[in-house]
């Protein structure tokens, strides 16, 4: 599945943090055919996403970074697939809001929790063989088990620190000035794995990894050690829920090699692959359940 | 569900666990409510149109002090939240 990617203007401004933003359609399908269209809008804390549904199958989204206000942010993220697609807002039947601004979504018919969005978005991306789902979204992390229809049965979620989040990745990303895409591929690129940076706060990992500059470490080593280190944080918070076969990985993180690679040596298991964006597991969730909630309506009508 | 509301920090894990399966249908009369002299749990209708009880949001960051005055060093011998919950659905981590 590829995706039309941004251009991310961010050589010039030297924003080695900046992911690349992007809208995909489905250009094998027509929603004109559609008898139910929905959406579902996932503003998080970094990034904000809207996904639209055709009959219980994703047609379209567009992911991109959240605004300094919640409406804005959800009315944007559609309006990007809305432009792409030639669909209007009328054209959606039930949109359902999520993220931590789902409250603020100002055309939401009705909000849910991140959590059961992921559990059903992660259902959708990786097949209903999907236990045990970990998030690793901007600034939280969250460990998930699931049933074989998506609906959650065990989670836990870390707010209170960044580590082991998107946002410090983009911390290091900076302060290695390279792009936040290569992060991963560069990760392996060392003679022997470094030990994990010891630290398991942004704010301290940066001064430990500057100090392993100082002390002679390459700049690939350096980002193997953060790489390490945030597996063996996120691997942490899986062991309380415990891992089951069927490992599914969500969030901006997933896309990082270097991480999920890390993850899957440390636990002996390999996560479920999928060809669709780990990004919007979350709207897709979302739009899933507005899709669902139409259905009972008709059949209780 | 098991709902685990709560952090990890460096100091340890603090998580209040709660089986929604249990707390659906209270046989305590939703006792939790009032025996956590913080008020700290609330009754929400979930994802899944459940009445449970949950940890509010202003406590999940902050459990281990709010939670200090009900350990033994508070003078319990017992979690009143956890002794009020009769059918065993809420749980401390630590």
């Amino acid at each position: 599945m590829s995706a039309e990617l941004a251009t991310p203007a961010t050589e010039d401004k030297k924003e080695f943090w900046r992911w690349q933003e992007n809208t995909w359609i489905d250009e094998t399908k027509d929603w004109r055919d559609a008898k139910v269209i929905t959406c579902g809008i996932d503003v998080g804390s970094v990034s904000s996403q809207a996904v639209i549904v055709c009959d219980g199958e994703l047609y379209g989204y567009n992911s991109m970074r959240t605004g300094s206000n919640s409406p804005d942010s959800a009315t944007n993220a559609l309006k990007g697939v809305l432009e792409k697609s030639g669909m209007t807002q009328e054209d959606i039947h039930y949109t359902v809001g999520t993220g931590y601004g789902r409250v603020n979504v100002p055309f939401a018919n009705k909000a849910v929790t991140e959590i059961a969005c992921h559990a059903r978005g992660a259902n959708y991306m990786g097949g209903n063989k999907v236990r045990t789902i970990l998030d690793m979204g901007g600034q939280d992390c969250k460990a998930i088990h699931c049933d074989e229809r998506g609906k959650v049965t065990n989670f836990l979620m870390n707010d209170k620190c960044a580590a082991g989040t998107g946002r410090g990745m983009e911390v290091i990303a900076d302060l290695m000035q390279i792009p936040i895409a290569n992060l991963g591929p560069r990760s392996f690129d060392v003679e022997v794995e470094p030990e994990a940076v010891s630290s398991i706060c942004v704010v301290f990992a940066k001064s430990e990894a500057l100090g392993l500059l100082k002390a002679g470490y390459t700049k690939n080593m350096v980002i193997a050690a953060y790489c390490q280190a945030m597996a063996e944080r996120v691997v942490s918070l899986l062991e309380r829920i415990g891992v089951e076969e069927g490992f599914f990985i969500t969030g901006g993180i997933a896309k990082n090699p270097g991480v999920v690679k890390r993850i899957e040596r440390i636990l002996g298991i390999q996560a479920v692959d999928t060809k669709i964006d780990s990004q919007i597991a979350g709207a897709l969730g979302a739009a899933l359940f507005g899709y669902t909630l139409v259905q009972k309506q008709a059949k209780a009508a | 569900m098991i709902a685990n509301y709560g952090y990890k920090d460096g100091s340890g894990e603090y998580y209040i666990s709660i089986d929604t399966d249990n707390c659906i249908d209270c046989a305590a009369d939703r006792a939790c409510l009032t025996a956590c002299p913080k008020q700290m749990f609330e009754i929400i209708t979930d994802d899944y149109d459940d009445e449970v009880a949950w940890v509010k949001k202003a406590f999940t960051r902050t459990l281990a002090f709010d939670c200090s005055e009900c350990k033994p060093a508070g003078g319990y011998t017992s979690l009143p939240c956890t002794t009020a919950c009769t059918p065993g659905a809420i749980k401390h981590s630590w």
